[in-house]
């Protein structure tokens, strides 16, 4: 009783310890018999190898140190006929599989005696079992054969052994990227595509979009969309902010995305590439959340020209649901002045919650792709003609407009 | 009577090579001469040509053209200044062609201009497209240095143009030759131990081939070639990809004050940034040379790829070399 009441570490009753010299009974148990000191000669008795440790089994009590198992053959071959219970003939199969079992059984009891925790951790078989396993279960059967490329493509990459565009557009960070973006698209914005064989399955077109949401995601899962369900890389035309932004104009340009001017369009479409275009730009996204979906003024109709001079069709794309991410429910006008933005946004979140207002709000998303406008019935000269540029705009504009209506019906709640 | 060929510039080792070409064509090019003219003795292997040395800034150049019967002037003696400030380059580059332009304006021999001009005439800003051809102006990133000098420069040319018709005028705006002899600020750059950038930019690059650059040359002296082509490798190499492929690390610096610190960064490992080169160095500049291809006739041999290779297999790998399992 009076022992029990002593303040603990003031070396009570033996057995109890005193925290810092001596373990307690306790810990020692959980150690092992014996103190835990000389951990070296104990790693050196725990790693002996299968065949090894059989002569351990004669000595079990004070196991032999490394340099007896030197002479382990003979000693396999003599310890195993000796075993007293085993009365039948002995094989080199049953000396061997007697050389196992003794070796585990000394194994165990190493490890009972308190060896290091070296020996008594997870066999190194069993670990390189288990990494097979996992690697066939998240890569497939032909887990090596997928292995070898990803070391060979990481090392070609740190090579720098690898091919992009003069746009600067790099096919494996693009589909890296892609699969980062999945998630987000599938899971958090629950995205439906539709009308996706209105995008030609070869040659060049120009999706045109309307443009929402504070921030251009809508681009990234634009182009995410047209990745997964047609396999075509989309190739967007973003402001020229967007390549003075450091990091944001880098990846821009690896995955696909050049200035949008005249000549890249233009470049993009007669090399038959599928090029992306928001023509309502700043003013799209940056457009209050009580004007959603209220198309603004489409530019002054260049993506047209553009589409005419190289003959491609123009595919109208609506999006539903990128207005609702980021509500844009304020503006700081002098601020975005000074910072060189064309606005500076406040959202109900943003930065009253500092960076978790960055996450963007789950809204249901529906990407529709209409029927492509045909340019090739004008002639290319007929680009510039500026009252039929406004009128080919106005259709693009009011079809998307149109169609987003309809699909905001559709969808019902934005978020549930 | 055979053609006469001023060359400017032949000190450096690239309008020397060029001279001396010139110099070996043979009989049936038709050139009879070949005088190069600097102020500097030239280093180079100059067999066969003659040189004379006198000052592209001052008349006396109207004077060699008028003895020697120049009918062909290829100026090459325009440049990015290597090192140290670029007041001296500008005197060079824009004075010298002044008087160059005047002396050919009151020749009544020189029948062709040949202008080595550069790709820096585009400048470099992030409002540029992705591929420049020879229609577009510079949107930026020519307000100061080599590229307000150039495009001074390529303005006389046209006046001159505009003043001598009948002369043939052939404007070639070459990118960057990236050669272990040749000394270009890009290539000054890739021998740096450790390369510094701005951080999050990564530039597409362009480089021409020293055989592309003489032949192209060599082409429009001996053909007439009128006009203004971009002179590059096909495709582009990115900053990070060139770092990587020389086995170099990088070190991205910040983009503001980028250019005082690259300089005393490189300075500080014992050699020199040329100026201008930064902005390069952040937004980069890719140029189409369709034009050389379909106008002027000319098939590139190398690519910017190939020609960046074969620089690699030159220079000392760098201490990253091993890490993508490279061996030479």
């Amino acid at each position: 009783m009076s022992d029990e009441k002593r303040p603990i570490g003031t070396s009570g009753t033996p057995g109890r310890g005193n925290r810092s010299t001596s373990p307690s009974a306790a810990a020692r148990a959980l150690g092992g018999a014996q103190p835990v000191k000389r951990p070296v000669t104990k790693v050196k008795k725990a790693t002996p190898p299968p065949a090894k440790a059989a002569p351990a089994k004669t000595t079990a009590k004070k196991p032999p140190p490394a340099k007896k198992a030197a002479t382990k053959k003979a000693a396999t071959k003599k310890a195993a006929p000796q075993a007293p219970p085993r009365l039948r003939a002995v094989t080199d199969e049953d000396a061997a599989a007697a050389a196992a079992a003794a070796a585990e059984e000394a194994a165990r009891r190493t490890r009972t005696a308190g060896a290091a925790p070296l020996s008594a951790g997870i066999p190194l078989d069993e670990i390189v079992v288990a990494i097979v396993q996992a690697a066939q279960r998240v890569l497939g059967t032909d887990w090596e054969a997928r292995i070898a490329t990803l070391l060979a493509t990481i090392r070609r990459r740190l090579d720098g052994d690898y091919e992009i565009d003069e746009f600067g557009f790099d096919p494996q960070i693009t589909e890296v990227f892609t699969a980062a973006i999945e998630p987000l698209a599938e899971k958090w914005f629950r995205l439906e595509v539709r009308g996706i064989e209105n995008i030609p399955a070869e040659g060049g077109a120009l999706l045109v979009a309307n443009h929402s949401g504070t921030v251009p995601i809508d681009g990234l899962i634009t182009g995410y969309a047209v990745k997964k369900y047609a396999n075509r890389n989309l190739r967007p035309l973003g402001a020229d902010l967007v390549f003075s932004l450091p990091f944001v104009g880098q990846i821009a340009r690896k995955v696909g995305a050049t200035l949008a001017c005249t000549e890249d369009a233009e470049r993009l479409l007669t090399t038959g590439e599928l090029a992306g275009v928001w023509p309502e730009g700043f003013k799209g996204i940056g457009k209050p959340f009580a004007e959603r979906y209220k198309l603004q003024r489409f530019g002054r109709g260049g993506f047209v020209s553009s589409a005419m001079r190289a003959q491609v069709p123009i595919v109208p794309v609506s999006i539903v649901g990128a207005e609702e991410i980021y509500p844009l429910v304020g503006n700081v006008p002098s601020l975005a002045r000074l910072l060189g933005l064309p606005y500076l946004p406040i959202t109900p979140f943003f930065p009253l919650l500092g960076p978790l207002g960055m996450i963007p709000l789950p809204s249901k998303w529906i990407i529709e792709f209409g029927e492509p406008i045909r340019t090739d019935a004008y002639e290319p000269e007929s680009a510039d003609d500026p009252m039929l540029l406004f009128n080919v705009t106005d259709q693009v504009r009011e079809t998307i407009q149109q169609t987003l209506y309809g699909l905001l019906v559709e969808r019902g709640n934005a978020f549930f | 009577m055979g053609r006469v060929v001023l060359v400017t510039g032949v000190a450096s080792t690239f309008a020397s090579r060029f001279a001396h070409r010139l110099a070996h064509l043979g009989d049936d090019s038709g050139i009879d001469r070949v005088v190069g003219i600097d102020t500097i003795l030239p280093t180079g292997d100059l067999d066969g040509v003659k040189f004379v040395r006198a000052d592209v800034r001052t008349p006396v150049v109207g004077k060699v053209i008028a003895v020697e019967d120049v009918d062909t002037v290829v100026h090459l003696d325009v440049g990015p200044p290597t090192r140290g400030r670029s007041s001296a380059a500008k005197e060079l580059n824009v004075i010298g062609t002044m008087q160059l332009l005047a002396a050919c304006q009151r020749s009544s021999t020189v029948g062709k201009f040949v202008l080595g001009s550069s790709t820096a005439v585009y400048g470099t800003s992030p409002r540029d497209p992705a591929m420049f051809t020879e229609s577009l102006l510079a949107r930026g990133g020519v307000r100061s240095g080599f590229p307000k000098d150039i495009v001074e420069v390529e303005s006389y040319v046209r006046g001159f143009s505009r003043r001598r018709p009948d002369v043939i005028i052939t404007t070639l705006r070459g990118a960057q030759i990236l050669h272990p002899d040749i000394e270009t600020p890009i290539h000054r750059y890739f021998t740096n131990p450790v390369l510094p950038t701005a951080m999050g930019f990564d530039p597409r690059l362009q480089f021409l081939h020293l055989d592309d650059a003489l032949n192209v040359l060599a082409e429009a002296v001996l053909h007439d070639r009128p006009g203004t082509f971009n002179v590059a490798g096909d495709g582009v190499v990115t900053l990070s990809q060139a770092a990587r492929r020389l086995g170099r690390p990088i070190v991205p610096l910040l983009p503001i004050g980028f250019a005082v610190a690259s300089r005393r960064m490189i300075r500080t490992m014992g050699s020199d940034i040329s100026p201008d080169l930064h902005r390069l160095l952040q937004y980069g500049r890719v140029v189409d040379t369709s034009a050389l291809r379909d106008i002027f006739g000319y098939d590139l041999n190398w690519t910017s790829q190939e020609t960046f290779e074969e620089f690699r297999a030159t220079v000392k790998p760098g201490i990253l070399a091993t890490l993508g399992g490279r061996t030479s």
